[in-house]
């Protein structure tokens, strides 16, 4: 896929930081605001998904990063599995029990495990979403050629 | 409320009946965004801005892919002729959907008013749930903690969808990592 004009490519250098940054955001802040880790990693994939079209799928060596994104993206869901089973082993022994401290409601540090489960399944969702989509594009060259 | 709720609904019916309809692929895709849209706008309405803030950027992003896709392909579809077995088909469906409607209008009347609970359970997730949780989000507080076995299944629903676009799209990979073998 072939990039698109200078217009195009100066607007998506100024937001792309914007839009991740308030993805990162979102994500954090899931347990005290609206929103979480799906909402938050669809934002951070859709900063990708800017960076792609806007400079077209030469500039970032696409195979290399699909591998990276596939990787990631399992690694968080394992993750995210590995923390729920080890309520298993502590205090009351049940699967994805709330083991940490709860904190003071409305800090950024509490709500126990909330805020870990809500960072993997945001690194989750994004890295799936993009994965999609440079399966996608792969695909489209690969016809191509 | 219900009467606005109604006109959002009527709305998104329209767009998916023009999206069926479209003689374009890319206008279909466009007009489908419709239904997606007025959903968001339904969800603002019931004050839900978990479920809004979700389906406006995985709208906007399967608007994204859906065009990445259609935009090199044909977007020509296939001209369809009215025929007399269509006319036929249509009015059966057409007959049955009214015997439906007077179902759910006979089912749905003794239901409780629009806007109240109707279990125990999440009057006790409303009224108790930051404290157990420590999540001031109740949303976050009953996804990740009360039901955390359904947010494991969707992750590994996500999970399993990005595996199979993989595996169905990634050909060429295959038979090169064949040939090296």
């Amino acid at each position: 896929m072939k990039g698109m004009t200078i217009i195009v490519k100066k607007v998506t250098q100024l937001m792309t930081g914007i839009i991740f940054i308030y993805g990162v955001y979102i994500i954090i802040h899931g347990h005290l605001t609206p929103g979480g880790g799906f909402g938050g990693g669809a934002i951070v994939a859709g900063a990708f998904y800017l960076l792609i079209l806007a400079y077209g799928s030469d500039y970032l060596s696409m195979t290399r990063k699909k591998e990276g994104s596939a990787v990631s993206e399992s690694l968080a869901i394992l993750a995210f599995l590995i923390f729920a089973t080890f309520g298993l082993f502590i205090g009351l022994k049940s699967f994805f029990l709330n083991y940490l401290g709860k904190g003071t409601a409305g800090e950024l540090i509490s709500g126990g495990i909330i805020p870990l489960y809500n960072l993997f399944i945001g690194i989750e969702v994004a890295a799936a979403l993009i994965s999609i989509f440079f399966a996608f594009l792969i695909f489209k060259e690969e016809i191509k050629q | 409320m219900e009467i606005l709720l109604g006109i959002i609904l009527v709305l998104m019916i329209a767009g998916s009946i023009y999206t069926l309809h479209a003689g374009d692929l890319l206008s279909a895709v466009i007009s489908y965004g419709i239904v997606g849209f007025g959903l968001v706008i339904c969800f603002l309405l019931l004050e839900a801005p978990d479920l809004a803030i979700i389906q406006i950027v995985v709208e906007t992003i399967t608007l994204v892919i859906m065009i990445a896709v259609i935009i090199d392909s044909s977007r020509d579809e296939l001209t369809k002729v009215l025929s007399r077995k269509t006319v036929i088909f249509t009015s059966f469906i057409i007959v049955v959907l009214a015997g439906f409607a007077v179902y759910f209008y006979l089912a749905t009347r003794g239901m409780v008013p629009f806007g109240e609970h109707m279990m125990r359970m999440s009057q006790a997730y409303v009224e108790s749930g930051s404290g157990p949780t420590g999540s001031t989000n109740l949303v976050t507080g009953v996804l990740l903690d009360y039901r955390a076995y359904d947010t494991l299944g969707e992750a590994t629903i996500l999970f399993t969808a990005a595996i199979g676009v993989i595996t169905v799209m990634r050909m060429k990979g295959k038979t090169k990592t064949l040939e090296e073998i």
